[in-house]
């Protein structure tokens, strides 16, 4: 029985402990800078799993999930932010949530929630559509968000940024949080509803001649990855500290989806790959901004040579290694013909 | 508001977006392919009126030749800078029969490209230039003022779509393309050759995103690095709105968006209008569950299989 569960949860179990072996490492060997990159990556890990929960099992690219984390993240720090002061960043909340005392967690768990209710009701319309219809409805959506977020000057400051959430995410917690979203991932991929979108992904014909259901299958699905995304944002938020409704655009959509690409849209394993690899080419290029020192003169690529870079990378990944790196295996899994 | 005033900024706006939604709908005909860089072609082609250059003042230089030069050279440029994007970015995964997905991704890719270069040429600091000045000139009729610029827009393209109609009617190539976007397997079998007629389609959309460059600019008068990207996504959501695979609905798509979208200015609360993207992709979004297929919806709309 014991082991029937570990050979279930091995993907997920192998990716949590190569995660933690990499976070102690940092721990032990690096300097701050390469934890808090680490750090980062791992929030972005979330994001990503988020992401792949949706993407990976429907086959439907989302362009649009990084809304979710934008509302994730207001939600949080409408009730954590910024003690006292809270009146005048955001004078637009009601007096419940102006005098609200929630902790970090709870602030967490309700800030996921909305993000995956607000998924809830838009998914019911959206994912009617299917293919690139779809992904053009969700691109809208997210540019629905950020224009009522950019406008919504008194409850998220507009076009400035909110100052001062509380600092409680460090290497730990984004571990911790990252390890879970895994789990839940691998627990959603292997159940029934899991393998249903799957089947819609490889066949959606076949799979409703086979009596199922795309629009609920499609739909939880969507809210989970909504949830998942909206943690992702709002562990973002307390990482930095700060938050600005740019911070949740096509930027952030662009690196994400291209670590999902990079590391193989199919598989959870990819996820956790693509996430890792596409964070050490953009230090590397940020390195290179930065410049080499060479017999006392620096060599410095020019500012900008990163989000170049970046899409050269995806560009080059889709041409000659379409399935990413991983494809369609996963971690302690025999190959799947 | 005066009617005929309203009338005018809705047909103008719904113009721009109509060119937009046919550039990408000619693409997504041949290749079932949305075309993410679409927007960023607009963005090039504005662009490519000034020096290229970190500083602060946008010097000229395609934008000050003669007006027939200026626009050519524009077309051009934008023509061959999609033709390029075709050949390598998405010939590469065509041949391999790559799916729907991945070239939507790999145009994600492009357009970020894109983005990237203009914004490590020219900075993101906005720049201002102005082409076709006699454009802004306001005239007065029957008690209303109307911009030039509304009106020129309005004509460009008109007489664009009667041009781009007459080809795909007419020309030998345009009817293969309609042959290749009603059953490319088919339309190979019976000899039409797939690279052609893809860059084809390429070259005309290029020359759209080119002309809502210059009318965009024209009317603005300012550059941004994501300046293609709100267009773009009206145009995306024109196709969709109109059915995927059919360009009259394309164009009637882009139409509609555009004159909702003035009309919402006009008749919202003051107060709720910066939000107005929001109330017109929120009834796009009603629109679709009411009918999944867009408004003017064709047959052979799915992915190929």
């Amino acid at each position: 029985m014991k082991s029937n569960l570990m050979s279930r949860l091995s993907p997920a179990l192998g990716l949590i402990i190569g995660l933690l072996a990499l976070a102690i490492a940092a721990r032990f060997l690096g300097s701050m800078s390469l934890i808090s990159t680490l750090t980062e990556c791992l929030i972005l890990m979330v994001m990503v799993v988020g992401m792949s929960i949706f993407i990976g099992n429907s086959g439907v690219v989302s362009f649009g999930h990084i809304g979710f984390a934008m509302i994730g993240a207001y939600a949080s720090a409408w009730q954590t932010c910024c003690s006292g002061m809270r009146q005048v960043f955001m004078p637009g909340l009601p007096d419940w949530l102006l005098s609200a005392n929630v902790s970090v967690f709870w602030a967490a768990v309700i800030g996921g929630l909305l993000a995956a209710a607000f998924g809830l009701v838009v998914g019911v319309a959206i994912m009617r559509l299917s293919g690139v219809a779809a992904s053009i409805a969700l691109l809208s959506l997210l540019f629905v968000v950020k224009t009522i977020y950019e406008n919504w000057q008194s409850v998220t400051a507009g076009q400035s940024s909110l100052v001062g959430l509380p600092l409680y995410v460090n290497l730990w917690v984004a571990l911790l949080v990252v390890s879970v979203s895994i789990l839940v991932a691998q627990l959603y991929r292997d159940s029934g509803f899991g393998l249903k979108l799957r089947a819609t992904r490889e066949d959606e014909p076949a799979a409703r001649a086979a009596g199922v259901r795309v629009l609920p299958q499609r739909l939880i699905a969507f809210v989970l990855s909504a949830f998942v995304v909206g943690i992702g944002g709002i562990l973002y938020g307390h990482f930095l500290g700060t938050l600005a409704v740019n911070m949740f655009w096509l930027d952030l959509t662009f690196v994400t989806l291209a670590m999902l690409v990079v590391g193989g849209l199919r598989s959870l394993t990819g996820a956790v790959v693509g996430t890792l690899a596409v964070t050490i080419v953009r230090e590397i290029l940020r390195a290179l901004e930065q410049g080499i020192e060479i017999r006392g003169h620096n060599f410095a690529a020019p500012q900008g040579i990163q989000e170049i870079g970046l899409s050269l990378v995806l560009l080059a990944i889709l041409i000659y290694r379409p399935q990413g790196l991983v494809g369609d295996r996963e971690l302690g899994r025999p190959k799947v013909t | 508001m005066n009617p005929l005033q309203l009338a005018v900024d809705a047909l103008s706006l719904g113009s721009q977006y109509a060119l937009v939604s046919l550039g990408i709908g000619l693409v997504f005909g041949v290749m079932r392919m949305i075309n993410f860089a679409h927007g960023d072609l607009i963005t090039l082609g504005a662009y490519a009126l000034v020096v290229p250059s970190a500083a602060d003042f946008a010097e000229p230089y395609i934008g000050g030749f003669p007006a027939i030069a200026l626009i050519i050279c524009i077309a051009a440029v934008v023509a061959f800078a999609a033709l390029a994007s075709e050949r390598v970015a998405f010939r590469p995964l065509r041949r391999r029969g790559a799916d729907g997905t991945s070239l939507l991704i790999s145009s994600f890719a492009v357009s970020y490209l894109i983005q990237s270069v203009i914004l490590f040429i020219h900075t993101g600091r906005p720049k201002s230039v102005s082409i076709f000045p006699e454009l802004t000139r306001q005239i007065e009729f029957a008690g209303v003022t109307i911009a030039l610029v509304d009106i020129a827009t309005i004509v460009v393209t008109i007489s664009l779509l009667i041009a781009v109609a007459a080809f795909l009617r007419f020309g030998r190539t345009g009817i293969e393309i309609r042959a290749a976007s009603e059953d490319f397997m088919m339309a190979r079998l019976i000899g039409v050759k797939a690279d052609r007629v893809i860059s084809v389609a390429f070259v005309i959309s290029g020359i759209l995103a080119a002309s809502v460059s210059l009318l965009y600019v024209s009317k603005t008068g300012v550059l941004d690095f994501r300046m293609g990207i709100p267009l773009a996504i009206a145009g995306f959501v024109g196709t969709v709105v109109g059915g995927m695979g059919s360009l009259p609905g394309a164009v009637l798509g882009g139409l509609f968006l555009g004159i909702t979208s003035t009309l919402l200015q006009a008749l919202l609360p003051e107060e709720m209008r910066p939000a107005r993207d929001a109330f017109l992709y929120g009834l796009v979004i009603l629109v679709l569950l009411w009918r999944p297929k867009g408004l003017f919806g064709g047959r052979n709309t799915g992915e190929r299989i």
